[in-house]
């Protein structure tokens, strides 16, 4: 039986609301539904700032760039300073050492698949910016699967190290990086 | 701002669909049935309206590239002047302030504001389609997703101030059992805190029942210059001041522990509205919530909790429908259901039915005289809000 | 309170085939320092900002989120319109008259060279039940719309050709267009047919740009160097299902000119419009939107001297770009900064702009010196 479409608000003026709910199965199966598959291919121009910050990754660098008016020194690099709204002063080669500023367990991939091996996103506080910030990445080098495992061994605040990819497998791309890991041990 | 705004504008209608998983009907069929519903609830006809705007959320859900232009006819919008403004998840609230700009301009006098969202289309699960809201140089090859956002922030909020889970759980409490008495309602329920708790953990330290779901549904207003307004309706729900703020992209940068672009545009709304004392001036808020925490995150944001100090208020029933400063009386996107962009409208539509005692069983007790919407949107980077009230 | 708002800065890159040195942030950030060294501002002096862009035209969903670096514009009101310039500009005329803002700017840009399937991008925009699974490719579209245009209005091809080689002509004489070309209606006709009858040498090639435009209030614009008022503006959106439209005519040209003129107090606009920049994407597109503007003779010849730019056959198509660039064409003309391609006497102007296929979106703008 199809459930009742409308539903009544129990205020004045009384107005049904209106919407046909449908459950999966007759999503999938009854109700016709036309699929498109779309095809949409960018090539992203990378520019002056993030074209150097990749090359940098492909060496094994972490860039960052400053602006002598705000003070600032800050990564991912811009070309401009977006607070002073003007050109940045000058590139800056980080550390690429850093601190945890926040990280989840996560056990969904990004099209909702189960992961029983959780991933371990993270914003990485940069080592030599000013203020501290930094960008996502991933943290590995920790063992366990579950949620108290991980959280043994990483809290917001720690020290960790970039692991890269030998250099041959560099490409000039943000996974040159393969993870972020603790740096050695805790206190 | 010094300059004077030109002339006040008030939401004289409302109307909405069903929020639902996944809905029979188009997008386009959704957004008629909210704007019928609004247009019938203002005593208007679509001819009387001189220009709409559309706000909807991402085109990807949808599938439809200038999905704006496709659901026009729905809307409302064929042959008159249209607009789509379009900041992400602010986008519900944003719609209010983009027909307000059309209103308080002078050039339209009675405009249609229309919220669509049907995400069901994309397959195999809309989820998907947040991939491409990250940078897509820097952050996309590394797999993201949007739980990944939203548990960043929370667990930055919930070090920071020392809150537990056990604190934020009490958000999906309230909303959802708020939404029982929502007749839009998808995920209405009466849980525990141990419910919200057990429920699988999905990305640490958010679990799934501390998740709004993903919908399909549309809402709708009408908005009218000041002296149409009046006679229109007896009770035309004024909207006193608007404000908006987008920080950086740059997110990795930021504080995540306090959400500064709701403070920015609540501020630019107060100040428009001339409230000094926001908590005690406002009587109802109606924060953004797709995720549990957010309604704290957004609450300090919003000035009417300290910071840190949000958590303590909701366990001190203070956001009750039957406490000092009732939030999310609708149930939120939490229970009502998150269709994005008909979800922040929603919570306008919540606030016009509350400020005129229309609100049924969910009516808050005394008499409202002023209440806040607010959204928030993009890489944790936009607040809208807009303040509304009967005078 | 007064009416008047005016647009006090213009800043351009100059649109270009390919442009891999600058991300979209950096060709941004270039037009908007050129904008506001133009308006004489600093962009702690703008009170809100909007971005014309769409999703699939940059290859990220919620697009706005990286808006606000590149115009000095952190922790500002910012909003982007899903739309067409020149609603963007409508917009910010409005907030400006509603009083909640006093200068605005306006942004939109093209990476079109960073789009690798174009028309993927613009089958996105049919209809997915009616219209995409007919496999057609978008140009089809514009290509029945040239067929019956021609049909109804008794034009031959040889005047969507003639459009073309002077469009490209005049880009000769415009420093920023990179496709400015010696033709000849014969050259034209004799390209590849994409769908008869439209041919490949009639549409508007891409381009890459960006485009800032700051609008002030009468207070601010008073002390700006060179204001251009805008004395009307209108916007219209028909339907954008295929099977219901008026194929030969452009009504949402015709609603939104209404509009602006209205506004503007013309009611001759033949004879009180000084130089008109149209919307070409497509050749014969130039040819319906004077129709619907009231600006074609009997015998089908322009009233007023039109596209002196180049339009988007000489300097490119720039998606959500393109209405920005003809509005900076139409505030140098009013200037008198037009180079070669100065109208003399350019005191009033028209810009009227499309949002392209499948759409039936169009915005219209009168512009003046006073």
């Amino acid at each position: 039986m199809a459930p009742p479409n409308s539903r009544r608000i129990d205020a004045p003026p009384p107005q049904p609301l209106r919407g046909r709910g449908l459950r999966d199965d007759e999503f999938r199966r009854r109700v016709s539904v036309t699929p498109w598959t779309p095809v949409l291919e960018y090539g992203w121009d990378t520019g002056l700032a993030i074209g150097r910050f990749l090359e940098g990754l492909q060496e094994g660098k972490i860039y960052g760039t400053h602006c002598r008016q705000c003070g600032r020194t800050v990564t991912p690099p811009r070309a401009f300073c977006e607070l002073d709204f003007k050109p940045m002063d000058e590139w800056v080669e980080l550390a690429d050492t850093g601190t945890i500023n926040t990280f989840s367990i996560c056990y969904i991939t990004w099209d909702m698949k189960p992961l029983r091996r959780p991933q371990i996103p993270a914003v990485i506080d940069i080592d030599g910016t000013t203020p501290r910030g930094g960008f996502l990445h991933l943290l590995g080098g920790v063992s366990g699967n579950t949620v108290e495992d991980i959280r043994e061994q990483i809290s917001i605040g720690m020290p960790v190290r970039a692991v890269w990819k030998k250099p041959r497998d560099r490409t000039g791309a943000i996974t040159d990086i393969l993870h972020f890991a603790p740096a050695g041990k805790r206190r | 701002m010094t300059r004077k705004i030109r002339r006040r504008v008030a939401v004289v209608g409302a109307g909405m669909s069903l929020f639902m998983r996944r809905a029979l009907e188009t997008g386009r069929e959704l957004s008629y049935y909210a704007a019928q519903q609004a247009l019938e609830s203002a005593g208007v006809r679509l001819k009387d309206i001189e220009a709409v705007t559309m706000a909807t959320a991402p085109d990807a859900f949808d599938g439809v590239h200038m999905k704006g232009e496709w659901l026009l006819d729905g809307a409302g919008g064929t042959r008159k002047p249209y607009l789509r403004a379009y900041v992400g998840g602010g986008s519900g609230v944003f719609s209010l302030i983009s027909g307000w700009t059309l209103v308080a301009s002078g050039l339209f006098d009675l405009v249609l504001v229309v919220a669509e969202e049907k995400m069901s289309s994309c397959q195999p699960h809309p989820q998907g389609a947040f991939l491409t809201i990250f940078d897509h140089t820097i952050e996309r090859p590394l797999g993201p997703n949007l739980l990944w956002i939203f548990s960043l922030e929370q667990q930055r909020y919930m070090q920071t101030y020392g809150i537990r889970n056990e604190d934020i759980a009490l958000v999906s409490v309230k909303n959802k059992r708020n939404a029982l008495d929502h007749p839009a309602a998808q995920v209405a329920a009466n849980l525990t805190v141990a419910d919200v708790l057990a429920s699988e953990v999905v990305a640490w330290p958010v679990h799934r029942l501390m998740v709004s779901p993903v919908s399909d549904g549309a809402a709708a207003i009408v908005l009218a210059a000041d002296s149409i307004a009046q006679r229109l309706t007896d009770k035309p729900i004024w909207v006193q001041g608007v404000g908006w703020a987008l920080d950086t992209s740059y997110w990795g940068n930021r504080d995540l522990s306090y959400p500064r672009y709701v403070e920015v545009a609540a501020k630019m709304a107060y100040e428009m509205a001339g409230l000094t004392e926001p908590r005690k001036q406002i009587h109802i808020a109606e924060p953004y919530d797709p995720f549990a925490y957010k309604e704290l995150h957004h609450l300090e944001g919003l000035q009417l909790a300290d910071r840190g100090k949000a958590p303590e208020d909701l366990a001190a029933g203070r956001f009750d429908r039957t406490g000092e400063l009732p939030t999310c009386p609708s149930g939120g996107l939490m229970g009502v259901g998150n269709p994005i962009a008909a979800a922040g409208l929603m919570k306008v539509c919540e606030l016009f039915w509350q400020l005129r005692g229309e609100a049924g069983a969910r009516q808050v007790p005394g008499t409202p005289e002023r209440g806040v919407a607010q959204a928030w949107g993009d890489l944790m980077q936009i607040g809208t809000v807009a303040v509304l009230g009967v005078h | 309170m007064s009416d008047r708002v005016a647009i006090v800065g213009a800043g351009t890159t100059p649109p270009r085939p390919l442009s891999p040195d600058q991300s979209f942030r950096e060709m941004t950030f270039a037009a908007a320092a050129r904008a506001y060294e133009d308006a004489g501002v600093s962009h702690r002096d703008i009170d809100s900002f909007i971005s014309v862009c769409e999703d699939f035209h940059e290859g990220t969903s919620i697009t706005d989120e990286y808006v606000p670096d590149q115009l000095g514009a952190v922790l500002r009101p910012v909003q982007t319109i899903a739309g067409d310039g020149i609603q963007g500009i409508a917009t910010a005329f409005m907030l400006i008259r509603s009083g909640i803002a006093d200068v605005v700017a306006v942004e939109a840009h093209a990476k079109s060279s960073n789009i690798l399937r174009h028309d993927e991008v613009l089958a996105m925009g049919l209809d997915p039940v009616y219209e995409r699974p007919l496999g057609v490719n978008p140009h089809y579209v514009a290509a029945m719309e040239m067929r019956r245009y021609l049909h109804d209005s008794g034009r031959t091809d040889t005047a969507v050709a003639d459009v073309v080689v002077e469009n490209r002509r005049r880009a000769l004489g415009n420093p920023i267009a990179p496709y400015g070309a010696v033709l000849t209606a014969a050259d034209v006709l004799a390209a590849a047919l994409v769908s008869e009858p439209l041919r490949a040498s009639m549409i508007s090639a891409y381009a890459d740009g960006a485009v800032v435009l700051v609008l002030a209030s009468e207070e601010r614009a008073e002390a700006a160097l060179r204001p251009v008022w805008i004395r009307g503006i209108g916007w219209s959106s028909d339907t954008s299902a295929l099977s219901m439209r008026d194929w030969a005519t452009a009504t949402y040209a015709a609603l939104a000119t209404a509009m602006a003129y209205q506004m503007a107090g013309i009611e001759r606009p033949a004879d009180e419009l000084a130089f008109a920049e149209v919307d070409d994407t497509y050749a014969h597109k130039q040819l319906q939107h004077l129709d619907a503007a009231r600006l074609t003779a009997p015998g089908g010849e322009p009233l007023v001297p039109v596209n002196r730019s180049g339009g988007s056959l000489g300097m490119g198509y720039c998606y959500d770009a393109s209405a920005l660039y003809r509005t900076a064409e139409a505030v140098r003309q009013i200037r008198g900064e037009a180079g070669r391609n100065q109208v003399p006497g350019a005191t009033t102007g028209l810009v009227l702009s499309w949002r392209g296929v499948p759409t039936q979106t169009g915005g219209a703008l009168v512009l003046g010196d006073h």
